[in-house]
């Protein structure tokens, strides 16, 4: 109940019905509808609504156990990975099955299946989150550049990235795999390259957003120089786009790698435990032996839709307007 | 109109520029000297020297820029390391294939996607809508060759109902004039020749149309829900209009909007998905082309893609921006 | 506003509330006990109108007044039928010159809405379809609701245009939404919705989006319009200045309930509900003396309790007690006030001595 006295106002006071009563307004003991979403903030409401969301749940889980494996991967392996121990096993017509030793049987090069699908989660995670990484940092610098500058710097920054986007990301990474050489460091460069333009375009774009708003207006007013308006105050803002496609990148990563393996731009050593080096190497075997090639495929799509629902799921615990 | 598309065409050149600066100095930046990059590694010392004198290797670098990119203004992509035929008329003769493979998965894309998307959108909550939406999303996570291997495997191999691989059954006797296969029975009655080359592109472009296809789907949905929602329908409700009137004209017409951008950023992924996909499929387009190039790292090739790949994806959205403005009035007058 | 019903001495309390029934035939919208709840799945229904009753009768102006969330908005829907029907309920009863609306067949509903009773909507921009040109979206409801041919709707459609003072009409059918200034879209919208000569007329808010001038503009043209032709009109709004000048009755709801209802003058010069004393005394005042506080409600409309608990506004009045917690709060008519002035209210302003104030006031 309100402390604040609203004058009597109208007919002058008199009547008795209208007379504020003896009895505080208090002892209503009524209380106002609790408003849930007042004070919270921004990310406490996403978790919130995340830990709500059954996409985000199974998303969550499956990155999870993604990273799990990944990190244990040691300890959960049976063997070393890319030994190929059991060459010797392997004919050109046909590769052992799963049998008390081998859980899922040997691969094409005579390797424990299990121990490299276990070895290639770490691989795929190494990858995806350092690809990420440098597309998102390169990415973020220049978004921040255009965003927070405009001007000439806007229209530099922003051609540069027209030509990066004028190139499908797949030929941009064969193009950096081509400078670099075939190997994984390659991989994750060209990769986390062709990233680059969708991070600076998104951090461009709500910065630019945020220039002309009311609250940057009053910080610019209030004499803040615009290195701190900029870092703490419109970067901040725009983080949330930004931590969201950097989930969905990671999915984006992990199928790309496949992609570039199948190109051949990957660690030339073929043993090696790599999802996408698996499914290719197993291509010539999928009439007689289709799991070698599906269980990989099956593990490629299967963390990519766990970040694909995560990284959804948080986009719209941050952005309730936004609908899937 | 003109002037829109005079102003959209000048835009291109500053990126186009840009490329061929970056392409330029990726040349130098590859380990070696360049003429040798250019030539391949078996090439002869005197091939070397001739192709350094040419390209003006020993000048300095910016003498080097503007004969290169006079080479290029002439549409000179230089000639291939591995096989020794000049890269643009390599590249005329596969790219009808390709283009026919990214046509039809985009043909796919768009009949399916636009229907399913709407169809979702209308029952926003309900099961079909679940389906597709969970459709969508797997769509978007399967390798593209993984996809391509599973549906020759499925469907070619087990089952035998569609050829595994090529273009056209070579016991066919047909007549080749445009090099577009099912366009040309069309054009010489060859009926059998056209119906058998789109027997033949059917996988192929159901492994390139997936993700495209599960892309439309989404955006189609989400954007039908978003204008659904628009004030301007409620009007159209007001109004007493009849329900197909209102989906016509007020939903779809605006609905369409963001689709069509989406459909001319699909080109860039076509074309990259269309390198594997020609692979799985043994297609002679420039996908397979490009693919045994970069095996071989060949590098005249490469360059010459990229130059190739960056100008039809500039030109398609520049349609795109065309029929942007027929549908979108607001675009027109700025 | 002539008086419907005999005077009554005794207050006479009608649980749920109700508006004073008009004699059978003369109202042309009745609106009964209407309840809107909306549903979500995994939520609690929300309960946004609450047994509102009001009527307009043909040539009647009837302002609904309220602040956002009122529940003004989706009374005025859910008349014209267009609450989306999987997330809403609807209940009661809206009759249209007699023809019960709710549960009809949507085709018969969607016959009447556009030709029987049309709309202006708040936001004039948002309102047209911006990739439609003008004169389309004029033609197309005639098109629906009457036998014309394409040439003759355009040539209608001009002539609606002109009416509703758009210059150059013939040119303007071409142009599209966008080429069009603020007020001359809510001009359009108001030729779209008086095309079918409705009988009535339901504007949400008309003049908010709006530059001052040109509000008063379109408000005298409304007002032009309604009086030739003899239209009911149920005008929402937020703003009492509006309601001085256009309205005949007026009704006043809180938090999804009718909390008064009087005629226009009634309503200025002896406003019953503290909340809508409260609404009238917050109005800035040429005639008061300088230096004169402003006196704001306090607390905000999201304060309240529900209306099974509680007066609604008794978290904000300052005239709450005990008695205010009352869960079968009527509307009804108090002593001292003429018949049809209703209010729902456990401490009404009463007037004893009240000064008979101008119907001008705000405006």
């Amino acid at each position: 109940m309100s402390g604040v006295h609203l004058p009597p106002a109208g007919g002058p006071p008199g009547a008795p019905e209208a007379d504020p009563p003896p009895g505080t307004p208090a002892e209503l003991a009524l209380e106002p509808q609790a408003e849930d979403e007042r004070g919270t903030s921004l990310w406490r409401g996403a978790w919130r609504r995340l830990r709500r969301d059954p996409a985000a749940i199974v998303g969550a889980v499956i990155v999870g156990a993604f990273v799990l494996v990944a990190v244990l991967a040691p300890l959960i392996a049976p063997y070393a990975p890319a030994g190929a121990q059991w060459a010797g096993q392997v004919t050109p017509s046909s590769v052992p099955g799963p049998s008390d030793d081998h859980l899922l049987g040997l691969d094409s090069f005579g390797s424990d299946l299990l121990t490299q699908l276990v070895y290639g989660a770490r691989q795929s995670l190494v990858i995806g989150v350092v690809s990420t990484v440098i597309g998102l940092g390169a990415g973020t610098v220049l978004g921040l550049l255009a965003g927070a500058f405009g001007g000439w710097v806007d229209v530099a920054v922003m051609r540069v990235v027209d030509i990066m986007l004028s190139i499908p990301s797949l030929l941009l990474a064969v193009s950096i795999a081509a400078v670099v050489g075939p190997s994984a460091t390659a991989l994750m460069i060209a990769i986390g390259a062709a990233q680059v333009p969708i991070f600076a375009r998104l951090l461009r774009g709500s910065m630019l957003g945020q220039r002309g708003s009311d609250y940057v207006l009053a910080a610019s007013s209030l004499g803040l120089r615009r290195r701190r308006v900029v870092m703490s105050h419109m970067l901040p803002n725009s983080l949330s786009p930004v931590i969201v496609q950097g989930t969905l990148t990671l999915a984006t990563a992990i199928i790309e790698v496949a992609a570039l393996s199948y190109l051949g731009l990957g660690d030339p050593n073929p043993t090696v435990a790599e999802w996408g080096r698996m499914l290719v190497r197993a291509q010539d075997r999928l009439a007689t032996d289709p799991h070698l090639a599906i269980l990989p495929g099956v593990c490629i799509a299967v963390t990519a839709l766990g970040f694909t629902l995560f990284g959804e799921a948080l986009r719209e615990s941050l952005d309730p307007t936004f609908r899937r | 109109m003109l002037r829109f598309l005079v102003r959209r065409l000048a835009l291109l050149v500053p990126v186009l520029l840009g490329l061929s600066v970056l392409l330029f100095a990726w040349l130098r930046a590859l380990p070696g000297d360049p003429a040798r990059t250019l030539l391949g590694e078996r090439a002869t010392p005197a091939a070397v020297e001739r192709i350094t004198a040419a390209y003006g290797f020993d000048q300095p670098l910016p003498v080097q820029y503007v004969t290169y990119l006079g080479r290029l203004l002439q549409g000179d992509l230089g000639t291939s390391s591995r096989t020794g035929e000049p890269v643009l008329e390599s590249f005329l003769l596969r790219f009808p294939a390709t283009i026919e493979l990214a046509v039809a998965a985009l043909l796919i894309a768009v009949l399916l996607g636009i229907p399913l998307g709407y169809a979702a959108a209308r029952r926003h909550g309900g099961p079909l809508d679940s389906l597709l939406v969970g459709g969508s999303l797997l769509g978007t996570v399967i390798p593209v060759f993984f996809l391509a291997y599973l549906l020759k495997l499925v469907f070619a191999v087990q089952l035998g109902w569609l050829p595994t691989a090529g273009r056209q059954d070579p016991r066919i006797d047909a007549t080749h004039v445009t090099n577009f296969y099912v366009l040309d029975g069309l054009l010489t009655r060859e009926w059998d020749a056209s119906w058998d080359a789109v027997v033949h592109l059917v996988l192929p472009a159901l492994a390139l149309g997936t993700i495209p296809l599960a892309i439309i789907v989404r955006i189609t949905r989400a954007s039908v829900l978003e204008v659904t929602g628009q004030d301007y329908v409620r009007t159209a409700e007001a109004k007493g209009l009849a329900r197909s009137l209102v989906r016509r004209r007020h939903v779809l017409r605006n609905a369409m909007l963001p689709v069509l951008t989406t459909v001319g950023l699909q080109t860039g992924l076509l074309l990259s998905g269309a390198v594997l996909t020609e692979t799985v499929f043994a297609i002679n387009g420039i996908g397979g082309y490009l693919f045994d190039s970069i095996s071989t790292l060949d590098y005249p090739v490469l360059q010459g893609f990229i130059l190739f790949i960056a100008l039809v994806y500039a030109l398609v959205n520049l349609l795109v921006d065309v029929s942007y403005g027929l549908v979108d009035p607001r675009v027109r007058v700025s | 506003m002539p008086d419907r019903r005999p005077p009554s001495a005794v207050p006479s309390a009608r649980p749920g509330g109700g508006a004073v029934p008009a004699p059978e035939g003369e109202a042309l919208l009745e609106v009964r006990d209407l309840g809107v709840e909306f549903v979500r799945r995994g939520a609690e229904p929300v309960r946004a109108v609450d047994g509102v009753s009001l009527s307009v009768r043909p040539g009647e102006v009837r302002g609904l007044v309220g602040e956002s969330g009122s529940g003004k908005s989706v009374t005025s829907l859910a008349v014209m039928g267009l609450l989306p029907r999987r997330s809403s309920r609807v209940t009661g009863s809206v009759r249209l010159a007699g023809t019960e609306l709710l549960g009809m067949a949507p085709k018969r509903l969607a016959a009447l809405r556009g030709d029987q009773m049309a709309m202006v909507f708040q936001d004039p921009m948002s309102s047209l379809n911006p990739v439609v040109p003008i004169g389309t979206q004029v033609t197309e409801v005639l098109r629906t609701h009457t036998d014309v041919d394409r040439a003759a709707a355009r040539d209608e459609a001009e002539d609606l245009l002109r009416r509703v003072g758009i210059p150059d009409p013939r040119r303007r059918l071409r142009d599209y939404p966008h080429q069009l200034s603020g007020g001359m879209r809510q001009r359009a919208l108001i030729a779209i919705a008086l095309a079918c000569k409705p009988r009535l007329l339901i504007a949400d808010e008309p003049t908010t989006a709006l530059d001052v001038t040109i509000q008063a503009q379109v408000l005298e043209l409304l007002r032009q319009l309604v009086g030739e032709t003899g239209t009911a009109m149920l005008l929402i709004t937020h703003d009492l200045g509006v309601v001085a000048g256009l309205c005949d009755d007026v009704t006043v709801m809180y938090s999804g309930r009718v909390v008064e209802e009087a005629s226009r003058r009634e309503l200025f010069g002896r406003p019953a509900h503290r909340y809508t004393e409260g609404l009238l005394a917050s109005v800035p005042r040429m005639d008061a003396p300088r230096g004169e506080p402003l006196r704001p409600i306090p607390g905000t409309p999201r304060d309240l309790l529900p209306w099974s608990r509680a007066c609604a506004f008794a978290p904000r009045c300052a005239h709450a007690d005990r008695a205010c917690a009352d869960p079968d709060l009527a509307l009804r008519e108090l002593q001292g006030l003429p018949a049809g002035h209703l209010a729902r209210c456990a401490h009404p302003a009463l007037p004893e001595s009240a000064a008979p104030v101008t119907a001008g006031v705000g405006a």
